[in-house]
Formats: structure tokens, sequence, C-alpha cells
């Protein structure tokens, strides 16, 4: 019998050289992941991360597992095409604000509706960092960070309230540098039976220059009590907040939706981060999938040989034709 | 050659009287050819099926209608003037006093080519004026008394509400003609039972509404209408199918599990029926390629084939790259509007070598153009869609059957060569309903290509390789021992990024260099066919369906002339060499496709230098029928005429 070597996080890093500015939340999402796999002991091989394009999108490079960097908003389709066609695999999706909410909005909210059984990062950070700083889907109006030429005139999106409606059955919120704490919404994500969308609260010391480290440590708010910063970010768990649905109803999860959306409205000098909605109720896409073809679950795509020793085809396609047979 | 059409507005029950109608034909022994015309709309619009049947195979309609089938006055109004003296007209006898300008849904050049017709020949604007047109030019006319005739069906079976029976009304008109045919009855039953399949009653009581209308023509019409329909002894069994089913088919059988697609005109159809089919049996003693990609191996005689419809056309193609890196067959299916938004993600399968199969189904364009009418206008942008450079392989098919084959085709080139592969369809493939014998859906081989299954212990697997044929071995997602990463970025050997020129311009040679392999290992005879005359002084020159009527119209010129028809199948990388040798010396080469270009013939010109001396072209969004093939083709003979527009079809 073979002893399985214990995993550590050494065994998810890449030889791939990370070219992310100096003091970018991107390292402490990696970390996260990587610290995620790593206790979850899931062998890399098994293990499947996309990303979109821009910086969070070369996370995968950097990680010693199946690392597929797709397009420009469309980590998603193709996630989801691989998890479907072999749902052993752990598929985890990456993508920035603009990937994910600007160009990939589309996909963003019809994945919303499927469950599939797979994990999706976005990376926040309010900037179009590879293309010098321009303002993403998330920046809030009438702000002007450092690149803009004039200040922001769209609304942002709420990246928390739209994975809500959208269907996302986890929905979580994690800080760049608390990493600790991202990655343990990083395993709860992978541990979770359906989709889990974690936005993750990313600096950009590049080109977001009001959402810094020290911003979000809240270090121009001093306490005059203590005299000392009153920190931004705060954890949901450590205020007695709930938004987890406990049984099969409709009406818990209406209940539930509403209070986590209300919460993700609070951004200013308070900026909660944790699990905001989680709904283990809802039938994976896999399972509904199941429903109308019940050899999927033992028989998936990836699992069914197509054609036999000699080349040929393994369907047996008579009775097929027969139903086109003149008589 | 018998050409029957029927007419009526949408959702009225046409089609499945069309079917009816081919199935009965069929089983009474003859080859049938169905060509579906549609508005795109739900219900209202007009809609007429033709259907060519013939005692040897048809690939094409001719121009000609011999009996024309019709339950409204919009039918009878469209298309009279297509039925040959002779000819005969079935149509609604209460109709008589509908007038041309009361029916809104005709458009208003046809209404005034009508109208001036009638006016000309000093006639109203009735129905009865137009069959009183017809009349004299020596077309038979039958009117049937439908609500009579549906009175006494309900009489008989104990049904007296009239819109419970009126549904049937359209099987009343096929029985007619098949009457008037002097067919025998038994196939019509046959058909009635393919077309409604399990629905025992709906099949007893349209049995019964045929034997009314056979009683009702016997004793109101004389026997002796030219054209009929008798039983003809055919000794090899057949099929009746349209393409999207054929294709579908074929993907089950070519090993493809995975399938999605956004809902569009033509191509929906072929993923409705791989939904429907979404179970089907296996030989249960096939082994899988990529053995350590399943842990548990839970064999069992049946295979399954996931579908998905996507949010767009955008998702559609990703998801099925996403689904081929697991080593998975996987293809997406769409037409022209679709395939635009395909353009990144087929860049993307292109730059990391994923196989993914794209069955594009052709219709009228640009932009949403004549959604449900057809064209080949997308040869040109299925070669090159995409920006930067990247290979691909473009096949077309001409007809139902090559379909069949090429669907398989489609899936072993895209491994074999690690490409992305445009299967060109179009509409007239996708609506045709054609008899197809069972004797030529035959054997296939599944190719694979290179797969690594092993990499040397203390060696780290190169997904992309560099080798002499510029194709690395494949490993599926999951696979122990092969992690590799995938980038739209150029990449080194590994899969990460990498800038460095010297690899970049490897890695573009690596890439760009399996277009030659393709057109060096690809056989001939799956690239070109040739039929007629091999060394001819003319030569048609044509791909997709347009197959079909050219080789029909071949026949219906006889002798006399010496031609030759090279069908190009694989269209990118153009076969250059084998075409060229062809076509090296002749003095004409006639350039047959439906869009305004001439697009083969550019990608011939491109390839080979060779230009064609003649074009016959067709975009009006209707397929060409043979008559008009061989029409523009003497024009072209006689005349020498450079460029041959035609336009004809409903």
């Amino acid at each position: 019998m073979v002893v399985a070597q214990k995993l550590t996080m050494a065994h998810y890093r890449s030889t791939a050289y990370i070219d992310w500015c100096p003091g970018c939340g991107d390292f402490g999402i990696l970390s996260a992941v990587q610290m995620a796999l790593a206790e979850l002991q899931l062998e890399p091989h098994r293990v499947a991360i996309f990303s979109g394009i821009g910086c969070s999108g070369k996370l995968p490079h950097f990680v010693n597992t199946y690392g597929i960097h797709t397009l420009h908003g469309r980590p998603l389709p193709f996630a989801i095409g691989a998890k479907l066609a072999n749902p052993e695999l752990t598929v985890i999706a990456v993508s920035g604000d603009g990937d994910g909410l600007g160009i990939g909005a589309g996909h963003f909210v019809n994945s919303g509706r499927r469950n599939v059984d797979i994990t999706y990062i976005v990376h926040n950070n309010g900037v179009y960092g590879l293309t010098k700083g321009q303002a993403s889907p998330t920046l809030r109006r009438g702000l002007r960070t450092k690149a803009l030429p004039k200040p922001n005139i769209n609304d942002p999106v709420n990246p928390i309230a739209l994975a809500i409606v959208a269907g996302y059955t986890f929905v979580a919120r994690g800080y760049a540098f608390d990493t600790k704490h991202l990655k343990d919404l990083i395993k709860k994500g992978i541990e979770h039976r359906g989709s889990a969308f974690i936005e993750v609260l990313q600096p950009c010391p590049t080109y977001n220059d009001i959402h810094t480290k020290e911003w979000y440590a809240g270090e121009d708010l001093i306490d005059p009590a203590t005299g000392k910063p009153r920190p931004r970010i705060y954890r949901l768990e450590e205020t007695g907040y709930d938004g987890e649905v406990k049984t099969d109803s409709v009406e818990e999860e209406i209940q539930k939706m509403n209070i986590a959306i209300a919460k993700s409205y609070e951004f200013g000098d308070r900026i909660p981060i944790g699990i905001f909605y989680r709904n283990p109720f809802i039938p994976t896409y896999e399972e509904r999938i199941a429903l109308n073809s019940p050899t999927y679950q033992t028989n998936p795509p990836a699992k069914q040989p197509i054609r036999n020793k000699s080349m040929k085809p393994s369907a047996i396609i008579d009775e097929l034709i027969e139903e086109f047979t003149v008589k | 050659m018998f050409s029957w059409m029927i007419g009526g507005a949408q959702g009225t029950g046409v089609d499945s009287s069309a079917n009816v109608y081919a199935y009965a034909a069929a089983s009474a022994g003859y080859y049938v050819y169905g060509k579906r015309e549609y508005y795109s709309n739900i219900k209202g619009r007009h809609s007429y099926f033709s259907v060519l049947a013939s005692d040897r195979p048809v690939n094409s309609i001719i121009d000609d209608v011999h009996l024309l089938v019709s339950f409204d006055a919009e039918t009878v109004f469209r298309h009279a003037s297509e039925v040959v003296p002779g000819g005969g007209i079935i149509y609604d006898k209460d109709l008589e006093g509908e007038r041309l300008k009361n029916i809104p849904s005709i458009e208003q050049r046809i209404v005034e080519e009508i109208s001036k017709e009638l006016e000309e020949n000093g006639l109203g604007d009735t129905l009865k004026d137009l069959l009183k047109l017809a009349e004299s030019r020596g077309v038979r006319l039958f009117p049937i008394p439908y609500m009579d005739l549906l009175r006494k069906t309900g009489e008989i079976i104990g049904q007296t509400q009239l819109s419970a029976l009126v549904r049937m009304v359209n099987t009343m008109a096929v029985a007619a003609s098949f009457a008037i045919l002097k067919a025998d009855p038994s196939h019509l039953y046959k058909g009635l039972n393919y077309s409604f399949r399990a629905k025992k009653k709906v099949v007893e009581m349209n049995i019964k509404a045929c034997e009314v209308v056979y009683d009702y023509v016997r004793s109101n019409f004389s026997d002796d209408f030219a054209y009929s329909l008798p039983n003809r002894p055919r000794s090899d069994e057949v099929i009746l199918i349209s393409g999207t089913s054929m294709v579908g088919i074929a993907k089950i059988y070519a090993g493809c599990r995975f399938q999605t697609y956004y809902p569009i005109t033509p191509a929906a159809d072929e993923s409705v029926y791989l939904e429907d089919k979404m179970t089907f049996r296996v030989d249960s003693t096939s082994e899988l390629d990529y053995p350590p990609v399943a842990e548990t191996k839970t064999l069992t005689d049946k295979g399954n084939i996931v579908v998905i419809q996507t949010e767009d056309e955008i998702a559609a193609i990703n998801m099925a790259v996403g689904a081929s890196l697991t080593g998975v067959r996987a293809a997406t299916a769409t037409s022209g509007p679709g395939f635009s938004l395909m353009a990144e993600g087929l860049g993307w399968a292109g730059m990391n070598e994923v196989p993914v199969v794209v069955t594009h189904y052709q219709r009228a364009g640009p932009s949403t153009g004549l959604p449900t009418r057809h064209e080949q206008g997308d040869l040109l942008f299925s070669a090159f869609a995409g920006h930067g450079e990247f290979p691909r392989i473009v096949i077309a098919s001409g007809d139902i059957l090559e379909a069949f084959y090429d669907t398989v085709k489609a899936f072993n080139y895209a491994e074999k060569y690690q490409v992305p592969v445009i299967h060109l369809l179009d509409k007239a493939i996708a609506n045709a309903t054609q008899t197809i014998r069972l004797s030529e859906i035959g054997d296939v081989v599944i190719e694979r290509g290179e797969i690594a299954n092993d990499v040397a212990p203390g060696e780290r697997y190169k997904r992309f390789k560099f080798t002499e044929t510029g194709i690395s071995p494949r490993a599926p997602l999951g696979n122990r021992g092969t992690i590799f990463w995938n980038t739209g970025d150029e990449h080194d050997e590994y899969g990460h990024i990498d800038e460095d020129p010297i690899n970049r311009t490897r890695m573009m040679e690596k890439r760009m260099g399996k277009l030659r392999i393709i057109e060096e290992t690809v056989p001939s005879s799956e690239k070109i066919s040739i039929y007629g005359d091999d060394s001819p002084d003319v030569w048609l020159i044509s791909w997709g369906s347009t197959k079909g009527p050219i080789i029909d119209a071949l026949n219906l010129l006889g002798v006399g002339y010496k031609i030759g028809f090279l069908q190009v199948r694989m269209l990118y990388p153009f076969p250059g060499q084998v075409v060229a040798e062809k076509l090296r010396n002749a003095e004409r080469i006639v350039d047959v496709e439906q869009n305004y270009s001439g697009q083969m013939g550019r990608l011939l010109t491109m390839t080979t230098g060779i230009k064609p001396t003649n074009y016959i072209l067709k975009y009006n969004g209707r397929p060409f029928s043979s008559t008009e093939i061989k029409d523009a083709l003497v024009e072209v003979l006689q005349k020498d005429t450079k460029r041959v527009v035609m336009n004809r079809g409903a």
C-alpha cells in the first residue's frame, strides 16, 4: 500500500515567475488558494484553476495544478464545461472585477442559475490594472483613482448582491491581506456543494490610491478614545450575523437573501467580510442533469469510452436510425 | 419525377403533413427529397414544403410543381404560377371568394405582380379569378369542400365539435393528393403513424378523415390526372431523415459526449434532437483512451451526451472547449450570427491546440439577414475568423449523407491535428428531408491522435512540446503526471506565458506548420470529389449543398456536353495542389455558389492563382433547384455569360 505523502503548500507552487507589482493584494489571494488546497489535501492533478484576463488571470500559472488562463470575461464557461465533463475535478475559477463583472457579467449571472459545483473567486480592486488603471465596474461614482482623467460617472455593481440574486448558493467576501480568513472562505467554498462565489477586496498599490491597504486598515479613521486607527474591515462571524439557510424553505431562503443583500450595501467606514449567504438545499447542476440523464453521475462524459479496440465507435445507433426507417 | 408542394400558414401543420406525404411516397417505393421554406415567424406567415419523388435517388428540387396542395388562399395566390400545364391544384372550395387585397401577409411586390397578371387577363382579384387563369394554362383544379368533409368525418367518429377536427384539414389535403394520384392509401396510414408516433387515437381519427376524402375524390373527379404514384418495388431499405437529425446521430456515433448551443435557426434542431436522445446504447467492451482519468471504472451499456443550452454563443464555444480539455469529444452547433460571437473562442482553441468541433449551419446574412433562409455566405469568414493567425480546418458537406460521415471526420481531424474544426452545413441541408439508403450508412473509425499517457519518470510534461509535426501528445485535465497550463498568451512548451521572440517564432511555426501537415496527410479523397467527366471541356466547381442540384442538373442536361463537377469538401486549408491538378489546363471553370462574391473562387485564386472564368451565383435566400442550375449552365455554355445570377424560388 502506498502511503500518501502529506501535501504542503510547496506542492502547489509552480516554477513560473510571479510578475505582480510588489505589495499587490494578489499575493495574498494566491497564498490563500495554495493554503486551502494544501489543507484540503487535494492532489494537484485533480484540481483545475481557470482564469480570465488581467492581473488575476495570471494566478493559475503560479499554482502547480492544471491551470487554464482563458479569455477576458470567460473563465466561467470554460470552468463549467470542464467540471460537467469530468465532475471528479475540483474546479476553481478566478476573475478580476473587470473580467467577472464587466465583460463577463453575462456569464456571471447565468452561471448563478446553474449552481455547478465550482468555486469562483473575484479579485476586486476597483481598477483595470493591466491597462493602466481605468475604472472597473465596482468603482464608486464620483471617485477618481489616480489614473482617471476625470471622476468616475458610473454607479458600481454590488458583487455580493448580484451573486445572491443570480442564484449563487455560497456568497462570501474576503480581504486579500487577511490571508488565513480568506483561506478558510476558499476551503468552505470548495467544500460547498454548488456554486460558491467569493469576492476578494484586493488593494492595487499601483493604480487604486483610494482603497489602499492603509484605507482598509482605517488609518484615516483615528478613534479619539484610543488614538488608534479603526479598521474598516470586520468579520461578519464575529458579530453574530447569520446568513445560512437552515431549512429547506422558500421563506427562510428569501429572508436570508434579504438580510445578506442589505448587509452587502455596508461599505464605508465599516466593511464586512465573511459568509453573507449560504444555501445547501439547492440541487447542483450535476444533480439536475442526472434527473434527465440517469447514467450521468456514474458515467459522466470523461469516463465514457467512445471506441473499441478496433477503433470502431462504442455507440450503437441502430435504434436511433430505426426511428427514421421507412416501412 | 413528380414534384409535389404543400403550403399553408405557419402553425397549421404544413410541416407534419409534408412529412406524412414524404414518408408515404417513400413507403410506396420512391426516393424523395423535401425542401422546407418558412418565415421567421411562429404563427400565421406562409410556409411551404416541396417534395420531389423519383424512382432513382434525388438530391434537390425542381422549379416545376406538378401538384399544388393547399388549404388556404395565400398558398394558391403565391404558387399557382409554378404549377405546370397538366398539373393540378388542390384547394378549399369555400375560399374561392377570397380576395388578394385582403391577404395582408403577402409582400407588396408579389401582390403587384399577381394583380398585374390578373388585370392583363381581364380578371378580378378573387381566388376564383386566379384559378381561372391557371385553368386557362391547362392546370387541373381540384376543389375540396374541407368543412363538409370534416363534418362527415365527425359524424362517423362521433365528434360534432368542428373545432376538435379542424387540425385534420392538412391531413385531408394530403389524402386528397394521394387519392388524385391514385396512390395506395395504406402508405398514407403508415405516414400518419410515423408522423404522430405514439398518438394512436389521433392516427385513427386521421385515417377516418382520409377515407372520407378518398371517397369524395373518387366520386367527384375523373381519374385521368396526368400524374400518378403507383406502388413501386424497391429492393433497398431507406430512412427518411432531416439534416439536423442525421448530424445529431452522427455526433453520438462519433463519440461526442458534450454539446453546447444557444438557440438559433436553423441549427437548434440538432441540439434539441440530442437533448431528446440524451441516453443511448453503447458497446460495453470499449475502453477509455485515457485510463488514468477515471479511477473508478463504472462501465455500463448506456452512454449519455450532456447538452447544455448556454447564455450566448460565447459561452457555448468556450464551454465546449472547457469540456474538450478533459479529453471529451465536444462540439457546439450554431449559425452565422452565433459563429460571429465565437471568433474569440475559436482563436483560444487554436492558440491552445484544443480539439473542438463547430457545426455551422449557414443561413442568409449579413447581420440577422434572412434568418430562416439559405445561403453559403460564411465560407471566407469561417476560414479566417479570429484575430491573429492560427490553424483550423473547414470542411463542408454536400448532402445529408455526407454530413453523417463528415461529422465523424470533423472530430477525428480535430483530435489528430489538435485544431478547431468548422463543419459547414447550411439551411438547405438542415431542413431538407431525404431518403437515404440504409446500406449507405456504414462504417467509420475513431481516430484520437496522439495521447500522452506516459511521461518518463523525473520528466515534466510539456503540453506544447516542439515535435517534428508540430503536434504534441495531448493529456486531459485530471490526468496524473501531466499537469500543464494553457493560456491565450504566447507560451512556452509547458504552457506558461512567454514573450521571448525566438520562442514566439518557434511556436508560430509549430502551430501554423500543422496546416502543411494537414494538407500532406489528409487523403485527396477527403478533400475533393469528382462527378461527371474527369477530363471535361468545362469544370464546374462548388462546395456544400449545391452538390445535389448540380448533380441532378448534370443528369437533366444529358449527353452532348463534357462537363466535370469538382466538389471541394475540405475548404481550409484549401487543397490547392489537388484542385490545381484538375483545373490547371481547364479552359472554362464555372464557379457555382450561393453567395454574392464567389467566395470559394476567391480561395481558389488565393491559393492557386487559378481564376474561375464564369460564375453561377444566387443569394436570394432560396436554394438552387436542379432545373435552375441547368438553365444557368446552358446560358454559360451557349453565351459565355460571365456572371449568371439566379433568382428563383418563392
